[in-house]
């Protein structure tokens, strides 16, 4: 499986360490909550709420350099817009790795 | 260029901020969570470009756009790249990223921007969004219908207790909600709140005395505090 790296946000510092910094503290906020307002939706059926939240996440997911894991994403929130949940798997799988992979910045 | 960055995920506004500081033409006045809080800044402030998400809850980047009268240049920002077509039916719209936006990219945006002439961005209205738009429309929940409203034929609106009467040119509505939230989803350059208990449609005002203003066949009261806002807001000789 793919992992995520740092190398688009490194692409838009420039070596501005300090923007690096922000830019990670502000994933390591706003990820968590997106993931949480995730599942609360897809775990009450709420489909059409829960493709919205895969939206969003996909931008974090596309930032970390996860560009197979993007396609997924962007697969299931299509059937989550059909009210169906194929890619659950999957895509639960993403988060579980970014999770990983932000608790280690 | 002066511009505002509108995109309800913080990680967003971050990277377009950044993205900004590296073209010294463009000066980051502002970054906002929603469409919303842009739409009051914009009725006081003067902007040459706005980088705009489309998918925001309750307000899109679209509706956004149909409730500006005189929109900016503006690039829009998405991860979705389902609206190609329809973005570029608005004259004001000079170009279209797709996240996660890259810096060549993002400069190739700016120079179209910079060299689109504000003439071109003048018709900014696709011929039928009157039509077909949801920012004009606004829905209210009535014994579990949702009915369609067009938000200019609405006049007023008056709190009453735990509903709000709307009253439109074809007929009056009762709602469970307050004045708060419908003031939320309406566009401040049509609606002004005149007493606690009012909001008007200011184009649907008939005459105006010292402490009331005639709106149709309703005399409003306007509170002492609202008044100057509402002077404000007229076009007097």
């Amino acid at each position: 499986m793919e992992q995520p790296n740092l190398s688009y946000i490194y692409s838009m510092s420039g070596g501005d360490k300090d923007f690096e910094k922000k830019l990670i503290n502000i994933i390591k906020a706003e990820f968590p909550e997106e993931k949480k307002t995730y599942y609360k939706n897809i775990n009450s059926d709420n489909f059409n709420k829960a493709s919205e939240n895969v939206h969003k996440l996909k931008h974090k997911i596309s930032i970390l350099g996860l560009e197979k894991s993007y396609e997924m994403a962007v697969d299931y929130e299509n059937n989550l817009k059909k009210a169906s949940t194929v890619g659950r798997k999957d895509f639960d799988a993403i988060l579980q790795l970014i999770t990983d992979f932000i608790n280690t910045l | 260029m002066n511009c505002i960055i509108i995109d309800d995920e913080a990680t967003a506004r971050a990277i377009i901020s950044q993205l900004c500081s590296n073209i010294s033409s463009l000066n980051v006045l502002e970054a906002f969570p929603n469409a919303i809080e842009a739409i009051k800044y914009l009725n006081q402030n003067d902007v040459d470009l706005i980088f705009l998400d489309i998918h925001m809850p309750d307000f899109t980047g679209f509706d956004f756009i149909q409730t500006l009268k005189n929109p900016p240049k503006i690039v829009l920002t998405t991860s979705d790249t389902n609206f190609a077509i329809e973005a570029f039916e608005y004259g004001c719209i000079v170009d279209y990223l797709v996240k996660p936006i890259t810096l060549p990219r993002f400069e190739k945006a700016i120079q179209k921007a910079e060299s689109t002439t504000s003439k071109m961005v003048e018709n900014t209205t696709p011929i039928d969004a009157v039509e077909t738009a949801s920012g004009n429309d606004l829905y209210i929940n009535i014994d579990r219908r949702l009915i369609k409203l067009d938000i200019p034929s609405i006049y007023l609106i008056e709190a009453k207790g735990d509903y709000i009467n709307v009253k439109t040119e074809d007929k009056n509505y009762t709602v469970h909600s307050t004045l708060k939230k419908i003031e939320e989803k309406l566009p401040d350059s049509l609606f002004l709140k005149v007493h606690r208990s009012y909001v008007i449609n200011i184009k649907k005002i008939i005459d105006i005395e010292d402490n009331s203003v005639l709106i149709k066949k309703d005399v409003i009261p306007v509170s002492r505090s609202n008044r100057p806002e509402l002077m404000k807001r007229l076009n007097l000789l």
